[in-house]
This record gives structure tokens, sequence and C-alpha cells, in this order.
């Protein structure tokens, strides 16, 4: 791992595409990376949270008793950041309720009991050939599609730039820099024509006619079947990356690919940069071509906690229990199970929490992988600082929080702090270090808009 | 519905990251231990196995001195930890062969208690312990401290300078290739530039040593020592002369790098590094001094806080 460290000195001297800082955790990926999408049958019963994305709840049109068709609208989009829910089966509303979520909060969730039915209620197919970009934006809109890189932001937004940003790039993010996962891969490998195809309509959507897909350079085989598939077009061009996390971040991934660097507070729009994740891109298509919104959850379920891992094709709503199940259950080393990667995924208390649009992974960690020693004093190696992509200083800002100077936190950068965790990974010390600037981020930008509005 | 959570399992419940690099301090430090392996060696080898009676009495009396301390003040008594272990071979290291081992033990109850434990232990410290010991043993034992011999002889072998004193006071100049090697007269760890430089890339390489502060020491002497040298080589010894002399290979790969007592970011390990040699060339050309390695290391101890101030990382994107 160390020895890596040297290499990478020589790659940056050799300008391989990556970024300054960053770790290099095990991988993990041989569990999964192997196996091919598998759909997992449908339960007894599916739990639809209304709020599955970034920004306010969607509001249910259904109530108890309603029949439901697979693929039918029960709740709509709430505003201009929000997206509507489709149920992923056929069925009857049982009700409306509080459930728990992923994280373990009590959220209004509509469940439903599956009936066998092979009747859908997709919206209609178009043709992506004749299709404008109005249309486009209007089918994400409505098939509920969300970003699946993680922070489930409605996609149809990002596909509506201000008038005064022009937009030049699409960049597909597929570095899937997460240990684990899986999925994005699978994509790649399985349904290339299916991703080419969602990245051309996003790019006539956006109007612009260039987009690259990042790919880190652990995943030769997708590298290899994508320019295959891409050979003899020049618009959409693969461009492999060293492989570093986060290479995927949003800012990690501009810089890699382009030289620019997004600065606090700004967004990849200022550089007229739009990102899209693998699987959004795929479900893009799905919406246009299909006429399916998105009610399915593509996921890796893996750790060595999880008897067989898998890479799965989930309806939303499934409960996570029945997901664990269906992987052979999990063992009893398990100590910890996380939805998401292992570096940014949340740890989850209850089994049964149901899985979003956005989950994209499931890990059962066993002690083995997740076990945490006691930290210690701060040894000033500087080891945070030196990985921190956003050239921060995580241990000076997590002892400013500490302190509760959090005003001195601000200066020092804490808001532009995107908790990739990259910090606390690396920290000898053991110190919770991105734990606590997340805790110190809070009252940062509380005592930020005091002062703003003061 | 059954809400419960399934009794069977018994989940961790923490804030990401979920996984860790498995990177410890008592790893960390225990390598550097390892590290300083082939600088015993090679004082055993050219000052014979009585010396290890030094580096026992100098680990002994840190370990004491630390459990001692810790005691008093009831805190966790963290000895395996491997930092106490680390000051005392490196304070032994650095006494001239032979050195008497009362001295020896004072310095190291010095070094842990005024060096470490009197600003709040491991990671607290603002001078590098060991150095802090050896400078308080210059001041309360100026001859012991001085008194050298040739490497190769027993316990009555002869007193012979070292080659920084030889140039200084007697203005002889000692041939390179056995200060590579270390059959020279000099400090116990000090002598043989190859067995240190081993350690140390050996640290550098697994990545407990930031390699910032050994190339800018070492590229910082080749450019202060040039400067002289060209100026008039009669005078002035050659910057290869300088950088094999006395204690900066030692201070360079083990002693600078001190996690604690070094700089946080990249740029101010560059600095550290630079101006440690700059001091070191000046205390040895033009002070009263042969050597200047531990004095130059202390002082630039002090200035880490403001070099941390000064030199935090440019904000990724931001202008400024």
């Amino acid at each position: 791992m160390r020895i890596s460290e040297v290499f990478s000195l020589i790659e940056i001297i050799a300008m391989k595409k990556t970024f300054k800082g960053g770790v290099h955790p095990h991988e993990m990926k041989a569990l999964t990376e192997k196996k091919a999408f598998e759909k997992m049958p449908a339960g007894k019963q599916v739990i639809l949270p209304l709020s599955q994305h970034l920004g306010k709840s969607a509001v249910p049109i259904v109530k108890k008793g309603s029949i439901i068709k697979k693929g039918e609208l029960i709740a709509n989009g709430d505003g201009f950041i929000s997206a509507p829910v489709h149920s992923p089966i056929s069925g009857v509303v049982s009700k409306i309720s509080q459930n728990p979520n992923l994280g373990g909060i009590y959220k209004d969730a509509v469940i439903i009991d599956v009936k066998e039915d092979e009747e859908t209620d997709y919206l209609s197919a178009l043709n992506p050939e004749t299709i404008t970009a109005e249309e486009i934006i209007e089918r994400v809109k409505t098939a509920g599609i969300v970003g699946q890189g993680g922070a489930a932001f409605p996609t149809y937004v990002k596909l509506m730039p201000p008038k005064d940003k022009k937009i030049d790039l699409l960049i597909i993010n597929g570095c899937e820099c997460e240990p684990y996962l899986t999925r994005d891969y699978r994509f790649m490998i399985e349904t290339p024509e299916k991703l080419i195809g969602g990245i051309k309509l996003i790019m006539k959507a956006l109007g612009i006619n260039k987009a690259n897909i990042g790919i880190e350079d652990n995943k030769p085989e997708a590298i290899k079947k994508l320019n295959e598939k891409l050979s003899g077009q020049s618009e959409i061009e693969v461009k492999s990356l060293k492989t570093k996390y986060p290479q995927g971040a949003e800012k990690m991934l501009i810089k890699s690919i382009t030289g620019k660097e997004v600065a606090p507070g700004k967004l990849p729009l200022d550089h007229g940069i739009v990102i899209q994740n693998i699987g959004t891109a795929c479900s893009v298509y799905d919406a246009v071509v299909n006429g399916i919104p998105q009610i399915e959850a593509f996921m890796t379920v893996s750790g060595l906690g999880i008897n067989e891992p898998k890479n799965l094709i989930v309806n939303v709503g499934t409960p996570i229990n029945e997901i664990l199940d269906y992987c052979g259950g999990v063992n009893e080393k398990a100590v910890k199970l996380v939805a998401g990667g292992p570096m940014m995924g949340v740890a989850q208390s209850d089994f049964n929490a149901p899985i979003t649009k956005a989950t994209s992974g499931l890990l059962v960690l066993t002690h083995e992988e997740a076990g945490d020693n006691e930290a210690s004093n701060c040894l000033r190696c500087g080891k945070c600082v030196e990985a921190c992509p956003l050239d921060l200083m995580p241990t000076k800002l997590a002892r400013l929080t500490q302190l509760e100077r959090f005003e001195e936190a601000e200066e020092a950068g804490i808001l532009v702090c995107m908790e990739c965790g990259t910090c606390t990974f690396q920290c000898p010390a053991n110190i919770p270090l991105v734990q606590w600037i997340r805790l110190g981020k809070q009252s940062a930008l509380k005592i930020k808009k005091e002062k703003q509005s003061a | 519905m059954d809400n419960a959570v399934n009794p069977t399992y018994r989940l961790e419940l923490s804030s990401s990251p979920h996984i860790h690099s498995r990177w410890t301090v008592k790893q960390s430090m225990w390598l550097v231990n390892l590290a300083l392996l082939p600088s015993i060696i090679s004082a055993v080898i050219f000052f014979g196995i009585f010396q290890l009676s030094i580096l026992f009495t100098s680990v002994v009396f840190c370990l004491l001195t630390e459990a001692a301390i810790k005691y008093l003040r009831k805190r966790q008594i963290t000895l395996m930890d491997g930092s106490a272990v680390i000051t005392g071979l490196l304070l032994g290291l650095i006494l001239p062969p032979n050195f008497s081992l009362v001295s020896t033990a004072i310095g190291a109850v010095v070094a842990i208690a005024l060096g470490k434990e009197i600003f709040g232990g491991l990671g607290n410290n603002i001078f590098n312990p060991a150095l802090v010991g050896r400078a308080f043993l210059q001041a309360a034992f100026p001859v012991g401290i001085t008194t050298w011999h040739q490497p190769n002889y027993a316990l009555d072998s002869v007193s012979s300078a070292t080659p920084l004193a030889a140039l200084k006071f007697d203005k002889v100049l000692t041939d390179i290739t056995p200060m590579f090697w270390g059959n020279i007269s000099g400090s116990l760890g000090e002598t043989s530039a190859l067995a240190v430089i081993i350690g140390g890339l050996f640290l550098i390489f697994i990545g407990v040593v930031n390699w910032r502060v050994p190339v800018s020491m070492i590229v910082g002497m080749l450019i202060f020592g040039s400067i002289f040298w060209i100026i008039d080589p009669v005078i002035y010894p050659s910057p290869f002369f300088q950088l094999l002399a006395g204690g900066f290979m030692f201070g360079t790969f083990f002693m600078a790098t001190d996690w604690v007592s070094s700089p946080l970011t990249s740029r101010g390990m560059l600095i550290f590094g630079f101006l440690i040699s700059f001091i070191v060339v000046i205390i040895r050309l033009f002070g009263g001094l042969p050597e200047g390695v531990m004095y130059a290391i202390l002082l630039m101890n002090a200035f880490v806080p403001l070099i941390n101030k000064y030199t935090s990382p440019k904000i990724f994107g931001a202008e400024k």
C-alpha cells in the first residue's frame, strides 16, 4: 500500500490522469465483480418511502385499498426539487404510515401488499431518434429518476441548467471508487448499448455533443468494452483514470479529466460541466425507450459477513432483511450493516428499512473489515493533510471543532469538506477526524447563516 | 408489522467511513525501532558489544520515567506504544562510546520528563525528546560528552577527535569513505551513514517517514555546503563531507522526521528541512561548536507551529 505512493509519484510525473492526495483502500471488488446482475423476485410487501431523493417529499395520490399496477404512479413530486414515486409491483395499498428509512429515521411511506399480476402500467415508449430535448427532460422528470451516485438529486434538474450557464461537457462517472461496489462495472460490462444510448439522450437533453466516461484503471474490461462499442465516433470518449479513492467525487473527477478545479461554493455547472452516474444514464434510457419509471435499484450486496455476495436488481421498497436472506443470509461474524459504500455509506440499525432508488450497495461487514481501534492523541504526522483531496487540514478542523472554535474552523475551510472520509481512513492515531468535522460543519453553518441574516 | 430489529444480530452503528487503513501509532513506532537496528549493529561493530549497556540503560530509564509520570498523573500507562523505547534508543545512539551509564540514565530521565511528559505526553511535545535529553547532557557533562574514541578498540580505546572536531580545531579533513561505512570516531549510531540510510530508506518506503523532510535536508545541505565550498574549497569542507559528518544523516532520517515535532504540511516539511540544513552549516562553519545538528533541529522544532500556520495548503480550487 505504501509502495503505491511511490508509484503515484511516478504517475504524476508521467502525467497520469488523477488528482492530488487520496488513499488506496483494499478494493474487495473480487467478491462480486464476476457476478452478473440477478433479478430478485418480489416478496410479500414493498415499503415505498415518499422521500427517496434530495428535496421535498413526494405527495401520495393513492390511499388505503387502492389497487396498483406495476409501474403506476403513487406519489407526485412536490415542487422543483423533488421526484415522483412509482410502484415496482402490482398490488393493493395496505397503508400509508411512518416507517424507518435507511438511516433509521421514521418517514412517511406507502406500503403495498404484492398481488400476482402480469399487467403493467408503464409510460409510453418514445423514439430516441426523434425525441426533443424538452421531451427527454419531461420524461426523466415523470419517470422519477434520481442520481444514483449517492446524493439522489433529482436528475431532471441537472438537465435544465440556468440559461446563463453554457454547458459543453457531460461527464459520466464510472469510477466506482468506493471499495466493494461493482454495480457500475456490471452496467458497463452487461449493458454497454443501454448505457451509451442513455448518454446520448442526456447529451441531447443538454444540447451538447461532447461526453467523457471516466473509469478507474482497475476496470480494464469495462474500458475495453466501451471503447469497442464507441469505436468510430468521436462524441463520447472513455477516459482511463488512476484507481484512487475518492476519484469518483465530483471535484476530483473534473480535475482528473479536464484539469479544472471547481472552487469552494461553485458547481460543475460553473465550468460548463454536468456529471451523471453510470446507473442514472441507464435509467434514463429505460425511461425514454421502454417507458419504465425508476422502480428498481441496481445494487451490490457484499462484504465478508454475507454468505453469497451478489449484484442484484431489486424492487425499490424491498426491506433489507429480504435482500440479505436472498443472498444466503448473514453469518455470525457480521458486525455492521451499511447502505452504500464503506467509505461514505450509512450504517443501518433496522433490518426492516426498505432500500430506495439510489441504494447502490448493501454491505455486511465483519470485525476484520470494520473493526475499530481506540483513538489516541494526534501525533501531527500530517498523513491526513497529505491525503485530503480538497487540501484541507483535517486534524486542525477536528481540533477546532473540539474546542468549539467554529468561526476559525469556517475560515480554515470546514464547510468545503465533502466528508469523503479519507482522513479518518488514513489516521494512524485512529482519530474520527471526518466525524468531528461533520459535527463542526453543522455549527459553522449555523453561525454563518445567523451572521448573514443579521 | 414486525418492527423489531432481528435479535440474533448485534450491529455496530457509527458514521462513515466504516473501514480503516489499519495503520496504527503502535505499529509505526515499532517500525521506527526496527529501522534503528542497522545503526545499533553498526555501534556494536565499531565500538564493541559493551556499548549495548548504554542503549539498555537509556531505554530502561526512559520507560521507567514514563511509567512513573503516567502513574503520578493517574494516566493510562502506554509503554507498549513503543515511543519511549524510540526515545531511549535515539538518545543512546547519539551519545559517545563508553559514555557514563549514570549520565546516560540522567539524560533519559530528562528526555522523557522535560522533553515529552511535561507537555502532556506523546503528541503534545514541542521538541524532539531525545534531543532535549542530549542537550541537557551537553550542558551538564561537557567533558564526558565530547570524549571520543577510535572505533575498533575495546574499553581502553584511545581518545580521538571526530571528523568535525578534527576539521574545526586541527584543520584536518577526514577521508569520506570511512565516514560512509562508519569506521570513524563519533557518536554510537551516527558514524555509519550506511546503517542510517538503510533504516531511513526503509521508513520512507513503508510510509512511516514522509520523504519531504529528509530530501529537503539533503538538498539543503548540498546547496548551502556547496556555496561555501565553491567560495573557498581550502577552508570549507565539501558538501559531501558535510552530509556524512557528525549527526547529519542520523538527524535527517531519525530526528527531524519525528512526527510530533515536525510540520504537518507538505510545504512546511520542505521549509523545515531546508532551514535545518542552513543552520547546521552556519553552526559548523562559523559557530564555536564543531557540530550543530542537534541545536538546528531543536531550534526549528520551536518554529513548527509558526511554519504550520503560514504553510497551510491552498484549499482545492480556491484563489489565494
